[in-house]
C-alpha cells in the first residue's frame, strides 16, 4: 500500500465540498423526486448525444485524449517548477501572484483585495475554485456583494440554491421553475415575464448589464495557466465572462494549482478536447485570455490566487493524483447512471458526478467523504468519456481500499463489514472450507419456502430483497455434478 | 451459486471437441474483495489463482467482470502488497485467462456454435465485458448463429443495470432506479429472455423481474449456446 503522507486536507468549517449527510441518504431524496429526475435525464441524454456527435468527427480523438493524458501526467509531476515558472511569468508582465495554502487563506487574500480596491460589490464569471472554497460567503461576512454572472449561475444564486453540475449548474431546474426564480427575486424583471429560454435570456441580460458597467472589480477562475508565459484562459459561452474579465478595474482569478500547463502549444490540445466534451460543441463561443495587465485596455490590477486547498495531499498519492488531471468538462457526470438519477447535490461538495467522488475525498481526507468512493455500480462509462483519460473506476477502488485501510487503523473493533469480508477470504483461501461453505449455503433453499426465488432475506442482504427477489441456492452444487455425473474424482 | 452456467460452459467446450478441466482447488478470484476495498484479504485469492490455473493452457470463466478483475486488479493488488513475483506470474496467467465470448470467437475461431433456442432473445452486454475487456459484438455474433432464436434490440443496453456488487447493497436505492430503467428497456422489447455474459448482473435483472412478476427470465450466454434441439435448455438458471 502507497503511504499516506499526511499533507494537509481541505480545512472544516469552510466551502463547499463536504455535504451534510452520506451520499445514500442525500440520494433517497433526490430520488423521489419526478420532476427532477426527468430534468437530468433529459439534459444529461441531450448533452450525451451531442457530445457522441462531435466527438466521432475527429479521427484522432484518441490521440488527443493520450495527449491530454500525458501533458497532465507529465506537470503533475513536476508541480512546483511549473507554478514558479508561471509566477515569475505573470509577475514579469504585471500582474500579482498569492500562494494560498486552503480556503480560508484564499478567502482573506481575496477579501482583502477587493476591500482595498475600495469595492463593495463584485461580478464573477463562473468559477469552481470560488465556490469550493465558499467565498461569496466570506465576501458577504465582509459586507461586500458578490454577483454571480454566467446565467446558469445566476439561476442558483437567486434560487437560494446549489450548483448541481461543473458546467450547468442549474441543470436540476426547468425554464418554469427558472421563470418563477427571476420573477421572485429579480427587482427589475418584467411582471410578464414568459418562459420562454429567449426571454429569459433577455431578462438576465438586462439585470446583468448594470451589474458590470459598474463593478469595479472582477473574480474570475481559471481554465488554464500557461507556465511558459504567464497566459491565463477562461472558456465560456455566454460572453458574461467576457465581461468580467475586460470591464472592471481589478481582476482577482482564483485558480486552483492543477490549473497550471506548461507551454502555449499545450493549450492546443486541450482547447480541441474541453469544448467537445463539455457542451459537445466544435469550439465554444468565448475564449478569453490574458496575460497580466496591458497598460490602457482592460483591468489594470491583476491578481492571480493560486489555491492548494488539499491538492498537494491529492499529488502525495502517486494513484490518487490523476484526479487532478481533470479539466472539469462534466462528460463524466452526463454519461453517469448514478449521476443522471441522483443529480449533483446527493454528491454534497462542488465536484459532483464520478470526478467529484474520486476529487473531493482525497481534497478533505477521505474520511470527510467516506460513501463518496462507493457512490458508483463501477460501470466504467466515465473512464471512457474522459477527455483526459482519468480511470476514475480503478481511483474509486483505489479510494476505496484507502478508505478500508485507513478505517483499520482508526477502530479497535474492526466493522461488521470487515469481519464479513476477512470470514470470506479464510473460507475461499481454502478449497475444503469453500466446498463446505457452499454445501452449508444450501440451507439457504429453506429461505425459498419451495418456490425458485427468495423474497425476503435477512441483514445486511435485506437490502437486496428490499427490491429484488435472490435466488435459491443450488440443489446440487457444480462441483458435486463434476465429481458424480463427470470425471476425475481428484 | 449458479451450476447451471458452469454446466453449460463445459457443454458447449465439449461440443466443440476440447477438453475441459475443472481443476477443484479453484475458489473464487476475489473481485468482491478488491472492489468492496478489501485489497488484504483478496490477496490470499489471487495467489490461489494463480498457484491453480498457471499450468492451464487456456482458461475460461464465463463472467465478463471476474475475468475483468483478473486482467486488471490481479497484478494491480499483487504489486500494490509489494509481490512483484505474484504480479508478474498473475498477469501471465490473466493473459491465457478467456470471457466465454473472447474463447469462442477470438481462440477457438468459432461463432456458429451448433446451437439451437427458438424463443425472443434480448442481449444485455454487460459493463465489465463492454467497457474492461472489450468484448464488444462477440457475443451477439455467437447468439446471430443460434438457430432459431429472434434476436431484438435493447433500447440503451450499454447503461448499467445498477448491480456493481456490493453497491447493490450500499446505495440499494439508486441501484434499484437504475434496475428500473434497465427492466422497462427489457419489457419493452417484448422478449421472452434477457441475456448476457454475467450471472451476477443477470441475478440483479432476474430479481427485479421477478419481484414484478413480470413473465420474463434472464439466462446466460453460456446456457443459450449449450442448448441443442435435442437437449433444450431447461427453462433458465433452473435448479
Amino acid at each position: 500500500m502507497s503511504t499516506f503522507l499526511g499533507m494537509p486536507t481541505a480545512p472544516r468549517g469552510v466551502g463547499h465540498l463536504r455535504g451534510s449527510e452520506p451520499f445514500p441518504a442525500a440520494a433517497r431524496r433526490a430520488l423521489g423526486d419526478a420532476q427532477l429526475r426527468r430534468n437530468l435525464a433529459k439534459a444529461t441524454s441531450t448533452i450525451r448525444a451531442k457530445r457522441a456527435a462531435v466527438v466521432a468527427e475527429l479521427p484522432d480523438w484518441e490521440a488527443l485524449r493520450t495527449a491530454g493524458e500525458a501533458i497532465k501526467t507529465a506537470t503533475m509531476r513536476d508541480l512546483g517548477r511549473y507554478l514558479v515558472q508561471l509566477e515569475v511569468a505573470v509577475q514579469d508582465r504585471g500582474g500579482n501572484v498569492h500562494w494560498a495554502r486552503d480556503a480560508n487563506e484564499a478567502n482573506q487574500i481575496v477579501t482583502a483585495l477587493t476591500r482595498a480596491a475600495g469595492a463593495t460589490e463584485v461580478v464573477k464569471v463562473k468559477s469552481m475554485a470560488t465556490d469550493e472554497i465558499g467565498l461569496n460567503d466570506a465576501l458577504a461576512a465582509a459586507g461586500i456583494t458578490a454577483h454571480e454572472t454566467d446565467l446558469a449561475e445566476l439561476i442558483v444564486q437567486l434560487g437560494h440554491d446549489r450548483p448541481s453540475h461543473i458546467l450547468v449548474p442549474a441543470i436540476h431546474r426547468n425554464r418554469a421553475e427558472i421563470r418563477q426564480i427571476f420573477l421572485r427575486e429579480m427587482a427589475d424583471a418584467d411582471p410578464g415575464l414568459t418562459d420562454d429560454p429567449a426571454a429569459l435570456a433577455e431578462a438576465a441580460r438586462r439585470h446583468l448589464r448594470g451589474k458590470f458597467l459598474t463593478a469595479t472589480v472582477g473574480i474570475s477562475g481559471a481554465n488554464f495557466a500557461i507556465a511558459e508565459t504567464g497566459t491565463l484562459c477562461v472558456v465560456e459561452s455566454e460572453g458574461n465572462g467576457r465581461m468580467c474579465l475586460t470591464l472592471p478595474q481589478t481582476l482577482i482569478t482564483v485558480m486552483g494549482i492543477e490549473k497550471v500547463i506548461p507551454t502555449w502549444a499545450d493549450l492546443g490540445v486541450f482547447l480541441q478536447l474541453l469544448p467537445r466534451s463539455s457542451t459537445g460543441e466544435r469550439m465554444n463561443p468565448y475564449t478569453s485570455m490574458w496575460t497580466g495587465v496591458t497598460p490602457g485596455d482592460g483591468p489594470q490590477s491583476f491578481h492571480l490566487v493560486l489555491l492548494d486547498n488539499g491538492r498537494t495531499a491529492a499529488l502525495a498519492d502517486p494513484v490518487g493524483r490523476s484526479a487532478l488531471h481533470c479539466i472539469r468538462c462534466s462528460a463524466c457526470l452526463n454519461v453517469c447512471p448514478v449521476y443522471e438519477r441522483t443529480g449533483g447535490h446527493a454528491y454534497g461538495s462542488v465536484y459532483p458526478g464520478p470526478i467529484g467522488a474520486v476529487l473531493s475525498p482525497q481534497l478533505t481526507g477521505i474520511e470527510d467523504n467516506a460513501s463518496l468512493p462507493y457512490a458508483s455500480s463501477l460501470c466504467g462509462a466515465c473512464y471512457d468519456a474522459c477527455p483526459v483519460k482519468i480511470n476514475i473506476p480503478a481511483l474509486l477502488v483505489h479510494l476505496r481500499a484507502r478508505h478500508v485501510a485507513e478505517a483499520r487503523q482508526a477502530r479497535l473493533v474492526p466493522s461488521a463489514e470487515a469481519v464479513t469480508m476477512a470470514a470470506a477470504s479464510w473460507v475461499m483461501a481454502d478449497p475444503r472450507r469453500y466446498q463446505a461453505a457452499q454445501r452449508a449455503g444450501r440451507a439457504g433453499r429453506l429461505l425459498g419456502g419451495g418456490s425458485a426465488m427468495i423474497s425476503a432475506l435477512p441483514p445486511p442482504l435485506a437490502a437486496w430483497t428490499r427490491a429484488r427477489d435472490a435466488p435459491v441456492p443450488p440443489r446440487q452444487t457444480f462441483r458435486q455434478w463434476w465429481r458424480s455425473a463427470h470425471r476425475d474424482p481428484q | 451459486m449458479f451450476p447451471d452456467v458452469a454446466r453449460a460452459t463445459v457443454t458447449v467446450l465439449e461440443r466443440l471437441g476440447h477438453r475441459v478441466d475443472f481443476p477443484l482447488q479453484q475458489t473464487c478470484c476475489g473481485q468482491m474483495h478488491v472492489n468492496t476495498g478489501y485489497q488484504r484479504e483478496a490477496l490470499p485469492l489471487i495467489r490461489r489463482y494463480v498457484d491453480t490455473f498457471e499450468r492451464h493452457e487456456v482458461i475460461v470463466a464465463p463472467s465478463g467482470s471476474c475475468v475483468g478483475s483478473i486482467a486488471h486488479q490481479h497484478a494491480m493488488v499483487a504489486r500494490r502488497h509489494g509481490d512483484d513475483q505474484l504480479a508478474r506470474r498473475a498477469e501471465a496467467v490473466a493473459r491465457r485467462t478467456f470471457e466465454l465470448s473472447q474463447l469462442l470467437v477470438d481462440v477457438l475461431g468459432v461463432e456458429d456454435v451448433g446451437a439451437s433456442y427458438p424463443h425472443r432473445v434480448a442481449y444485455h452486454p454487460t459493463c465489465h465485458s463492454l467497457r474492461l475487456l472489450r468484448v464488444g459484438d462477440r457475443p451477439l455474433r455467437l447468439l446471430r448463429r443460434v438457430s432459431g432464436i429472434e434476436l431484438v434490440p435493447l433500447p440503451d443496453a450499454e447503461v448499467c443495470c445498477g448491480f456493481g456488487g456490493t453497491f447493490a447493497l450500499k446505495n440499494s436505492e439508486v441501484s434499484t432506479a437504475m434496475l428500473a430503467d434497465k427492466m422497462r428497456n427489457v419489457l419493452a422489447t417484448g422478449a421472452e429472455v434477457c441475456t448476457a455474459g454475467d450471472s451476477s448482473c443477470l441475478m440483479h435483472i432476474g430479481g427485479g423481474l421477478s419481484r414484478l412478476r413480470a413473465g420474463v427470465r434472464t439466462v446466460h450466454l453460456a446456457e443459450i449456446l449449450a442448448s441443442t434441439a435435442d437437449r433444450p435448455a431447461t427453462t433458465g438458471s433452473g435448479r
